[in-house]
């Protein structure tokens, strides 16, 4: 007999009995759905977390230092000594520093972030410019009262036209001379909200020291290396670990990234346990049915059914069914996960991967369970299932 | 000739208990193409035994049984289910027909076993269901049918693979008089036409219409001979 036939019988004898397959199969449904939502929500929350954490830069190291207790420090002037001998690893560098004082234009405060950089952090960022200029290595030098404001601020409070405008940060008076292009949405506190000066005035008129030094990797291949160079020239100068940190972004993902992989592997084993479950609903609504059917086979057998066409009818029978639940459970899943992701506000499309492993496994253990029933019944004495009532 | 049926001393034993029963106890006999055959006996008498080894479901606990010349004595179940398909047609009491499958369907059973192409297989069981006058039922399913058209129905998939023998094990049990007669004129049809038939039943009146009678009783022959002799002794 032939697969194609025993599909069809298998097909017609599920539509026979629908509840009874409905319920035989609700397992498998529910296992398969199970998978395939949990699997996408994790993959989407994982795409969120690194595409979060990829915005903050992956090629970026930051590296501070909290000389406070250390025989020596290092000022901007070392860490550009640093970066000049390792040029062909770097390929921009910016000190940060974070101003905190407050910033006013005509007697109104704004609570826009202050950050003194280089005249590299455009680059470094990837920033473009509406109008003006950004900051230049002269501005550094000589502590120039000038600034560079985001998208936000020009547009909301400058009209538009803020180059050549002044603003007050922390009773300072900054001349603007330069307007980026929108990064985020416009809108207050977002990246667009944002005012950058050079660090060396930052540091002046902030009364503060560098927060931080951002090294730009050129290569992302050789971000652990450029990290282990770095760490290399902290250690030899402090002689202990205790007074610079490296914040490596990439390894960070990498680390959010696998305690992720282990909740999905734990979620989806709990998940696995309804396929098993369902697997063994399978199983013995295929044993009685090898019992209610003992005369369909004693009549199969007498007319030249050997034991391995008893056996593929079977097999084949229990692999539709679960093939049949796999499906449902698969487009239950579907649509469950892609609406649990827009409710969440996540991106839990399911992968290909996911629906076929799903698929796969589901038809593998309608084959698996139907097994064992499938050898009874082909082992069955054509006599004595003949005569059975 | 080489006969198509060749029983040699053939022993089947059971274990029933402390005793043993001898359901066919050293059994010979010959069957050759074209008879039409009844073996009767009461029930208990051995003669469903000796339709199973006859028809390949069972296996003798000794001796020889020749299929066509072949030696099937000692087949394992595989071996044994394509004998089956190849040379036996059955013919059961109860019709034994699939509920869920069509008349078409049924018929084609034994065809589909054999690894037949589907459009020989359809071709064949159409010829076959003409022959027993169903050809307006092909699509319609068992419990559609009256009693008298589902034994002509199991007959059609008896005859459908072209069977060296046709095995019908009390074929009008279940029929009314009327349609018992029905059948039995086909049988003697299908034996005219050179079909070799052999028709278990305890019923006299219904083996009288077969050419030969082999009488079992106790799991042995105790008549082997013309259908007229074989009631005039009593």
């Amino acid at each position: 007999m032939g697969f194609y036939q025993a599909f069809k019988l298998a097909l017609k004898s599920l539509a026979a009995n629908k509840m009874r397959a409905f319920l035989t199969m609700l397992g498998i449904i529910i296992g398969v759905a199970a998978v395939i939502i949990l699997v996408s929500l994790m993959q989407g929350l994982t795409g969120e977390v690194t595409s979060m954490f990829s915005d903050l830069g992956t090629e970026v190291l930051t590296v501070s230092v909290q000389s406070r207790g250390a025989t020596r420090t290092l000022d901007d002037d070392d860490f550009y000594e640093f970066y000049e001998e390792n040029s062909s690893l770097f390929s921009y560098m910016s000190p940060n520093v974070t101003v905190s004082g407050t910033v006013k234009y005509n007697n109104t405060e704004y609570s826009s972030s202050v950050k003194g950089v280089s005249e590299q952090y455009m680059a470094m960022e990837d920033y473009t410019l509406t109008d003006g200029r950004f900051i230049s290595y002269a501005d550094i030098e000589g502590y120039q009262k000038i600034c560079v404001i985001g998208s936000y601020l020009n547009r909301d409070v400058y009209g538009g036209s803020g180059v050549g405008n002044t603003i007050k940060i922390a009773g300072n008076k900054l001349t603007i001379v330069g307007v980026l292009d929108e990064i985020d949405d416009s809108t207050e506190g977002s990246g667009d909200d944002i005012i950058l000066l050079p660090y060396s005035t930052a540091c002046k008129i902030g009364n503060t020291q560098i927060s931080s030094y951002s090294f730009y990797v050129s290569d992302t291949n050789n971000i652990s290396y450029a990290e282990n160079v770095i760490d290399n020239y902290l250690y030899g100068i402090f002689n202990s670990e205790d007074y610079y940190n490296i914040t490596n972004m990439q390894s960070l993902i990498d680390q959010m990234e696998e305690m992720i992989g282990m909740m999905t592997m734990v979620l989806v084993g709990i998940a696995g346990i309804s396929l098993l479950v369902g697997g063994i609903g399978i199983m013995n609504i295929m044993l009685v049915s090898v019992t209610e059917r003992t005369r369909e086979i004693g009549i199969r057998k007498s007319l030249g059914a050997r034991r391995r066409d008893i056996m593929s009818q079977f097999v084949i029978e229990a692999g539709t069914t679960s093939a049949v639940g796999g499906a449902i459970g698969i487009f239950l899943g579907i649509v469950i996960a892609i609406t649990l992701g827009n409710v969440i506000g996540i991106n839990a499309t399911p992968t290909f991967l996911a629906v076929g492993v799903s698929a796969g496994v589901s038809i593998f253990i309608g084959v698996l369970f139907g097994y064992l029933p499938a050898s009874k019944a082909s082992k069955l004495n054509p006599i004595d299932a003949l005569r059975h009532e | 000739m080489t006969p198509i049926i060749d029983l040699r001393n053939i022993y089947k034993i059971y274990q029933m208990g402390d005793s043993e029963v001898h359901a066919a106890d050293d059994v010979s006999l010959k069957i050759y193409k074209g008879e039409f055959v009844a073996i009767v006996g009461q029930s208990g008498s051995g003669k469903s035994t000796l339709m199973n080894i006859i028809g390949c479901l069972d296996v003798p606990t000794s001796g020889k049984y020749y299929l066509n010349g072949e030696d099937v004595s000692e087949l394992d179940d595989d071996k044994q289910a394509a004998i089956r398909n190849k040379t036996l047609g059955f013919i059961f009491q109860q019709y034994n027909l699939i509920a869920k499958l069509n008349v078409l369907e049924n018929v084609e059973l034994s065809l589909l076993y054999a690894g037949i192409s589907k459009a020989k297989r359809n071709e064949m069981a159409k010829s076959a269901l003409e022959r027993v006058g169903l050809s307006d039922k092909l699509k319609n399913f068992p419990n559609q049918l009256s009693g008298g058209q589902q034994q002509r129905v199991s007959i059609a998939r008896a005859l459908a693979g072209n069977p060296s023998i046709i095995l019908a094990d009390e074929p009008t049990g279940a029929l009314d008089s009327k349609t018992s007669r029905e059948v039995l004129d086909f049988l003697k049809k299908l034996n005219e036409e050179g079909n070799t038939i052999v028709l278990i039943t305890h019923d006299q009146s219904i083996a009288r219409e077969a050419k030969r009678i082999v009488r079992i009783m106790d799991g042995k022959i105790t008549y082997d001979g013309d259908a007229e002799c074989a009631f005039e002794t009593r």
